[in-house]
């Protein structure tokens, strides 16, 4: 707290548009670890015991105002702050990359206000801070996967109004949903929803996973690791303990079925990661790359030790 | 490899940044702006980014407009993002606007009335013209002339009228009010809260709000009771004190909407109220925040509530403008992933709609 409360506008004013790289080693000295403030992080905290404890429910919290826009993963990175500590290694992802823009400027916000290590392998980080991809590599017991979540709602297509989401969860009321979907297989012959494929959490709650691909839900099922969810403008937090049951919304004569290019990854040679496809020309020319860039090096980097 | 050009964030974060502080400060030849500058010539806009930001204070909001380059939300938003740094130590007690070191005070339903009219520093009778002696530097304008001070006090117009029983009293609050910025915002929510989420709301998306409301999206029947600017005590009361003090003064703007009520089972006809209050200078706003508030005591009073000003959801989910901007612009973040399982799936779509179509 006291950090904060002795800081200087120029402090703040750099915190909007610096320009430098990385600062020195070790956290910057003008803000708390983390740059949340103490008391901000145990009601962060709060709120996370109690959505472990109801997985898949969505939990209000005081979001706070972060220097990141919100819609750029603003609760994500209030999770990650409330959850960090200094011997930590934090990867961040977006797009299943470490190099995307986004990705770059989340873990150089952290590694300048935490000072903690950083990593672009998956099997190393304590924590993983993810926007809209699960790494291909199986997480293990211990990590946290972080997700940046834009509409913690999975409702909300159906029902714009929270007050009557939150009564249909109360009553466990998903019919909509099923009625949405059963209306997709009649119409198209598919159910129409790609990405943020409503899972339902422990038989009990509905859950949006994120937009993430409809490929990457059957990774949240019984995942070793703890995933928590941040909805930094929307104000929620959810969580999906080690463990625990997550199923895809499916019709028993229409299973679940995730999608991906058929194609392999031009670099690694993958036919089971999900794949980006890069138009490479204007005459309909294109490739297919694995978006999980670390499982990519590492499978390249194994086949040139196997030569 | 083409594809590699699409990766490398840092270093083209880094450009960009560089890129961005040049822009800002375009012609080195021209003398660069000042933040008392801004202060001082751009003062509406910096009662706006105080407004919106939720922060008092001139000089922070000055340098957001400088850093923003003149952008009013970022500005509001690089605000907003220090003020949520800064510790909480509790609620002032309410302001006492009665007690208001005038500027301007207008009031719209009394020709005279005690006090006065006092039109203030407004552009309400300039005539729109473009005036091309400012484009020339010039000597500073002449001082306005000066009234002798009055001593006369301001009552406040809703007060006249509720000493007739004419204006329906508010219900007085105890507790202290919530903090929207420390409490997510639940529905329904009371009116501080309301009013709170309003203060701090887009201008532009209150007044089209509160000009729907005049358009018959919602029933209003509004006339400007009083609009009044000025400085105004702030004063907090420590607990260990147990008697209030004051810690400094801020400018703000109020409005109070007289409306129509043609009354209920339980209440005689009478006038409602709708109330806004800005920081500085902000007539605009404080009278579409007046318009909404109004508005959205529909369901309180008893009306039917079908227009989208009455909706409290909506309105209140949707008036914030640093939220609003940043799911907006969130938007040309990279969806290559998720575009690519649309990708996916409307291949896959198109070639069922084709087979069944052929066969």
């Amino acid at each position: 707290m006291s950090a904060t409360q002795t800081r200087s506008a120029e402090g703040a004013a750099a915190a909007g548009g610096e320009h430098r790289s990385r600062g020195p080693a070790g956290p910057d000295a003008g803000y708390n670890f983390g740059y949340l403030d103490e008391n901000t992080k145990r009601m962060i905290r709060r709120a996370l015991l109690k959505a472990v404890a109801i997985p898949g429910h969505q939990v209000p919290f005081g979001s706070r105002e972060m220097p990141l826009p919100y819609g750029w993963g603003t609760g994500g990175i209030q999770v990650t702050a409330a959850v960090i500590g200094p011997d930590d290694t934090l990867k961040v992802i977006d797009q299943g990359a470490d190099d995307t823009t986004n990705a770059v400027s989340i873990r150089r916000f952290f590694a300048r206000v935490t000072g903690v290590e950083t990593t672009e392998r998956t099997a190393e980080a304590t924590i993983i801070q993810t926007r809209h991809r699960i790494p291909e590599t199986p997480l293990h017991e211990g990590q946290v996967l972080v997700y940046q979540v834009p509409m913690p709602e999975p409702l909300f297509r159906l029902e714009p109004s929270v007050t009557e989401t939150r009564r249909m969860h109360a009553l466990a009321d998903y019919s909509l949903m099923h009625v949405k979907l059963y209306e997709d297989i009649v119409r198209h012959g598919h159910i129409a929803t790609s990405y943020n494929y409503p899972v339902m959490v422990n038989g009990r709650y509905l859950m949006s996973p994120s937009p993430i691909p409809a490929f990457d839900n059957p990774k949240m099922h019984r995942m070793p690791a703890l995933q928590l969810f941040g909805a930094g403008r929307e104000k929620r937090i959810y969580a999906v303990p080690p463990w625990t049951e997550v199923r895809s919304l499916d019709f028993e004569d229409h299973p679940f079925e995730p999608v991906r290019a058929d194609a392999a990854c031009a670099l690694c040679g993958s036919r089971e990661s999900y794949l980006d496809e890069v138009v490479t020309d204007d005459r309909g020319g294109r490739m297919f790359v694995c978006s999980d860039t670390d499982y990519c090096h590492t499978r390249q980097a194994r086949r040139e030790a196997a030569e | 490899m083409a594809y590699v050009a699409v990766k490398g964030g840092e270093r083209a974060i880094e450009a960009a940044h560089a890129w961005l502080a040049e822009e800002r400060r375009g012609d080195p030849m021209l003398p660069e702006l000042t933040v008392p500058q801004i202060a001082q010539q751009l003062g509406l806009a910096v009662d706006r980014v105080m407004a919106e930001g939720a922060c008092h204070d001139r000089g922070l909001a000055a340098l957001a407009i400088k850093q923003a380059r003149g952008d009013l939300i970022e500005a509001a938003f690089l605000l907003r993002a220090y003020r949520t740094t800064l510790p909480r130590f509790g609620a002032s007690l309410p302001l006492d606007t009665g007690a208001m070191r005038i500027r301007r005070r207008i009031s719209a339903t009394y020709k005279d009335l005690p006090g006065g009219q006092v039109l203030g520093p407004t552009f309400d009778y300039t005539h729109r013209l473009l005036d091309f002696a400012l484009a020339a530097e010039g000597e500073p304008p002449p001082p306005a002339p000066e009234a002798p001070a009055g001593d006369a006090t301001m009552p406040r117009v809703t007060g006249i009228l509720a000493r007739e029983g004419l204006m329906a009293s508010e219900a007085p609050g105890e507790a202290e009010p919530p903090d929207l910025t420390r409490e997510p915002l639940a529905c329904p929510a009371d009116r501080p809260l309301r009013l709170q989420a309003l203060a701090r709301g887009d201008e532009g998306f209150l007044l089209a709000l509160g000009y729907s409301t005049q358009r018959g999206y919602g029933n209003a029947h509004p006339f400007v009771g009083e609009i009044r600017l000025g400085e105004v005590a702030v004063e907090i009361e420590p607990p260990e004190l147990g008697f209030p003090i004051e810690i400094g003064e801020i400018t703000v703007t109020e409005c109070q909407m007289v409306n129509q009520f043609a009354g209920s089972r339980t209440e005689p006809p009478q006038f409602t109220r709708g109330y806004g209050l800005v920081f500085g200078h902000g007539e605009r706003k404080a009278m579409a925040m007046a318009l909404v508030d109004r508005a959205l005591r529909a369901r309180e009073l008893g009306e039917e509530a079908t227009a989208p000003a009455q909706s409290e959801e909506f309105v209140l989910y949707h008036c914030d403008n640093v939220e609003a901007t940043g799911f907006v612009e969130h938007l040309k973040l990279p969806h290559y992933v998720d575009f690519q399982s649309e990708l996916e799936k409307i291949r896959q779509m198109r070639a069922t709609a084709l087979r069944e179509a052929a066969e």
